[in-house]
C-alpha cells in the first residue's frame, strides 16, 4: 500500500528525514518510535503533505501513485488521514458542519453519492460511540476550548468518519490521562480491518499496550534504525532510547 | 463637478425646497433647518485633510449631482422581504426612495401605548414631542451630512417606547433606494425613545434595487432611558452603485444596555459613524461590526464612544472581511471623562484580507482622562491561519472551500451575537452562500 524509498526532507534548511524507508501492507499497523527530534512528525507532515516540507530525495507510492506529487486534499481524498498531534481550534464552525464537508468532498471524489444532512447526523452519531462523544461536543466550534482528551477523540472520529485506508496517528496519546488513553485507543482498535492500514508514531511505549501493532520501528537522526515486532517495544521501555543511540554510534 | 460647485448645488437645492418659509414646516422645523443649512456652508464637504476622514474621500458623492429624491418607485413586497432578510410577518415600516409606503407595511400586536409613526406625519401634526429631541443634538453644527440631513429630512421612523413596556416581536424599519435615470438623494431621519424599564429590538435596514446612482444620508438618534434594553441593528445592502453616509446618535441613561449590530454587506462607498455617550452610571454598549468588501467598495466604519459617568461599560467588537480590491477603514475612539472612574472599555478589530489588493486601514483612540479604569484595544489584519488551512485540507476540502469556510467562520463569530433568530438565521445562509458551497 505504501513503499516509502530513501526519503529525505529539510524544514526551514535543516536535513531531518535522511533516507527513511519503510513498506506498509494493506491491514498492517506499524508503530514508528524514536526520542524527541529524531523526525517522527516530519516524516507524519511529509506524508500528508504540510507546505513547509521540502522533500529533498527519494520517492514515496502510495497505493501505485507518486503521493509527493499530490496536495493534500487530494491525499485525504485519496484516504490517507492523519490525526494530528495538535489539532487546530477554528471557531465559528462546528465538527458537525466541517465533517460533513469533508465526508462529502472525499464521497464525491471516490464516485459516491453526497450525504444529505439526515444522512450525514445518523451517521456521525453511530461513529460518536466509538470514542464515548456525544453530540453537545460535535455541535461546538471545531476544538475550540476542548480539552487534550476531547480533541484527540475528535481526531478518531474523525477518521472513523471519513474511512481512510492509510490512518497516521501522530503523538495520539500525547496529553492524555489513562481513561482517554482508554478511550481512544478503543477507537482506534474498532477501526483496524484488513483493508486499512495504520502507522503509531508515539514516543512512548505506554500506547503500545493498547494499540498492539504488527511491527515497530525506530527512527533516529532522520533513519529507521531497527526494526522489530512488538518485543521491541518492550526492550526500548525498559532501557530507552541509549542503547540505540550507542549502537548506531558504534556503526558510523 | 467640483467640492464646492456640489456645496452650491445643495445649497440651491435648498432654497428651491425650503428657501422664503416655501416648506410647509412647522416654525421650530423651519429654524433647525435654516440653522442646519448654515452649518453646511460653514463645513463644507470634508476632504481627506480632515483627520476624521483621512483614509475616505466623499469625491464620488460630491463629483455627481444629487437630486433629492422622494419619487414614488413600485417595488414588490417579496423583493422588499427576501434582500432585507425578513419574513411577511414582520412588524415594519417601509420606505421607498424617502417616502413611507403603508402598502408595503404591516403594524399588528403591539401595545397602542407603543408609538411608532412616519415622522413625514408627526412633522404634519406639528407634534411637540420632536423638537426638542431633533433640535437638541449639536452634532449637526460640527458635521457636514449630518447638517445636510437636517436640513432636507422629510421622513423617517419615530419609535416612542413608554416605560416598563417589553416587546419581544423586533420593530423593522426598512429603507428602499431605487434609483435609475436620475442620481437621486436620500435623508432618512429617525428619532427612538426607549422609556425607562423597556426592552425592545430594532432593526435598521437599508437596501438599494435600482442600477442608476444614489446617495443616502441617514441619521439615527436614540435615546435609552434608564433601566431600558435595546437590541439595535442596522443591516446595510445597497446597491453597486449606492453611496451610503450614516450616523448613529445614541444617548444612554443609567444602567441602560444598549447594543449594536452593524452588518454592512454592499455599496460602491460607506460611512457609519456611531456616537454613544454613556452618559448613566452603570450603563453599558455594546457594538458588534461585520463588514465584507469585495469589488471596489469602501467602507469606513467610525466609531466613538464616551464614557461620561462612573461604572459604565463598552465592549466593541467589529471584524472585516475584504477582497478584491476592497478597502476598510476602522476608526474606533473612546473618550474616558474625568468622572468616568471604574469604567470598563474593551475595542477589538480584527481584519481578514482575502487578495493582494485588499486593504485596511484600522485605529483605535483612546482618551482617557480618570485614574481608575480599565480600557484595552487590539487591532489585526491578516491572512487566513495556514494551520488552520492546511488542517482543513488534510481532510479533504481544496484550497478554496478551506478559505470559504475560515472566512465562514470568521465572521459567523459575529453574525453569531444576532438575538433575532429569523435574521440570523437568514444571515448565515447569505454568509454560507457567500463563501463557498460552490
Amino acid at each position: 500500500m505504501l513503499e516509502i524509498r530513501n526519503l529525505h526532507a529539510q524544514v526551514g534548511g535543516k536535513e531531518i528525514l535522511r533516507g527513511i524507508d519503510l513498506t506498509v501492507g494493506a491491514g498492517e499497523v506499524h508503530a514508528i518510535m524514536g526520542p524527541n527530534g529524531s523526525g517522527k512528525s516530519t516524516l507524519a507532515h511529509v506524508l500528508s503533505g504540510r507546505e513547509n516540507y521540502l522533500v529533498t530525495g527519494g520517492s514515496v507510492i502510495y497505493d501505485g501513485k507518486d503521493l509527493l506529487a499530490m496536495a493534500p486534499e487530494e491525499r485525504a481524498r485519496e484516504g490517507i488521514f492523519l490525526a494530528f498531534q495538535y489539532p487546530v481550534e477554528i471557531p465559528g464552525v462546528s465538527t458537525t458542519y466541517f465533517l460533513k464537508a469533508a465526508l462529502n468532498a472525499v464521497r464525491k471524489h471516490r464516485g459516491l453519492e453526497e450525504l444529505d444532512a439526515m444522512e450525514f447526523l445518523a451517521l456521525i452519531r453511530e461513529r460518536m460511540k466509538l470514542v464515548e462523544m456525544d453530540q453537545t461536543l460535535t455541535n461546538r466550534p471545531l476544538n475550540e476550548g476542548f480539552s487534550g482528551g476531547e480533541k484527540k477523540r475528535n481526531e478518531i472520529l474523525q477518521m472513523a468518519v471519513l474511512d481512510p485506508k492509510l490512518a497516521i496517528l501522530d503523538e495520539t496519546d500525547s496529553g492524555l490521562d489513562i481513561d482517554a488513553l482508554r478511550v481512544v485507543a478503543g477507537g482506534v482498535n474498532a477501526l483496524r480491518s484488513k483493508d486499512r492500514a495504520m502507522i503509531v508514531i508515539t514516543h512512548y511505549q505506554r500506547l503500545l499496550n493498547y494499540i498492539v501493532p504488527d511491527f515497530i520501528h525506530v527512527l533516529y537522526d532522520g533513519r529507521i534504525v531497527k526494526s522489530g515486532k512488538k518485543d521491541l517495544a518492550l526492550e526500548l521501555e525498559a532501557k530507552g532510547y541509549d542503547w540505540i543511540k550507542s549502537e548506531v554510534a558504534a556503526l558510523q | 463637478m467640483l467640492a464646492s460647485e456640489s456645496k452650491q448645488h445643495y445649497l440651491s437645492s435648498y432654497r428651491e425646497y425650503y428657501g422664503n418659509g416655501r416648506s410647509r414646516s412647522p416654525a421650530w422645523l423651519k429654524a433647525l433647518r435654516e440653522s442646519a443649512i448654515g452649518s453646511f456652508d460653514r463645513l463644507g464637504f470634508p476632504t481627506r485633510n480632515d483627520e476624521e476622514w483621512k483614509y475616505t474621500s466623499v469625491e464620488p458623492i460630491t463629483s455627481q449631482s444629487f437630486e433629492r429624491g422622494r419619487q414614488p418607485e413600485a417595488v414588490s413586497a417579496e423583493t422588499v422581504l427576501a434582500r432585507s432578510f425578513t419574513d411577511a410577518e414582520c412588524n415594519r415600516l417601509v420606505f421607498v426612495n424617502g417616502i413611507f409606503v403603508p402598502q408595503l407595511s404591516l403594524w399588528r400586536d403591539v401595545p397602542a401605548k407603543v408609538r411608532v409613526q412616519s415622522l413625514a406625519e408627526a412633522i404634519e401634526h406639528d407634534d411637540q414631542i420632536l423638537a426638542p429631541y431633533l433640535a437638541a443634538c449639536a452634532r449637526h453644527e460640527r458635521e457636514a451630512f449630518f447638517a445636510l440631513n437636517t436640513a432636507f429630512m422629510e421622513d423617517g421612523a419615530v419609535v416612542i417606547v413608554p416605560s416598563e413596556c417589553r416587546l419581544e416581536a423586533p420593530l423593522h424599519f426598512i429603507f428602499v433606494s431605487m434609483a435609475g435615470d436620475r442620481r437621486i438623494a436620500l435623508y432618512p431621519r429617525n428619532l427612538m425613545l426607549v422609556g425607562a424599564g423597556s426592552e425592545v429590538k430594532i432593526v435598521e435596514s437599508y437596501l438599494g434595487l435600482g442600477t442608476g446612482n444614489y446617495f443616502v444620508d441617514a441619521v439615527t438618534e436614540l435615546i435609552g432611558e434608564e433601566n431600558s434594553v435595546i437590541d439595535y441593528y442596522r443591516v446595510q445592502r445597497e446597491g453597486d452603485a449606492g453611496f451610503h453616509v450614516a450616523a448613529l446618535d445614541a444617548r444612554l441613561n443609567r444602567n441602560c444596555h444598549f447594543t449594536s449590530h452593524a452588518v454592512t454587506l454592499a455599496g460602491a462607498l460607506v460611512r457609519n459613524d456611531v456616537h454613544v455617550a454613556l452618559e448613566g452610571e452603570g450603563s453599558e454598549c455594546i457594538l458588534n461590526g461585520i463588514y465584507l468588501l469585495d469589488g471596489h467598495q469602501h467602507v469606513d466604519n467610525h466609531t466613538e464612544i464616551e464614557h461620561r459617568r462612573p461604572r459604565a461599560r463598552s465592549f466593541e467588537l467589529y471584524k472585516g472581511i475584504l477582497s478584491g480590491n476592497g478597502h476598510g477603514v476602522f476608526n474606533g475612539k473612546i473618550i474616558v471623562h474625568k468622572d468616568a472612574q471604574k469604567t470598563d472599555a474593551r475595542q477589538t478589530n480584527k481584519n481578514l484580507l482575502l487578495s493582494e489588493h485588499a486593504a485596511v486601514n484600522t485605529k483605535p483612540q483612546l482618551e482617557i482622562y480618570a485614574d481608575d479604569v480599565k480600557c484595552s484595544h487590539g487591532s489585526t489584519i491578516g491572512q487566513l491561519d495556514a494551520d488552520a488551512l492546511f488542517y482543513l485540507r488534510s481532510r479533504g476540502l481544496d484550497f478554496h472551500e478551506a478559505q470559504s469556510l475560515l472566512s465562514y467562520a470568521f465572521a459567523s463569530d459575529v453574525v453569531g451575537r444576532i438575538r433575532i433568530p429569523s435574521l440570523r438565521a437568514r444571515l448565515d445562509e447569505y454568509l454560507l452562500t457567500k463563501f463557498g458551497r460552490n
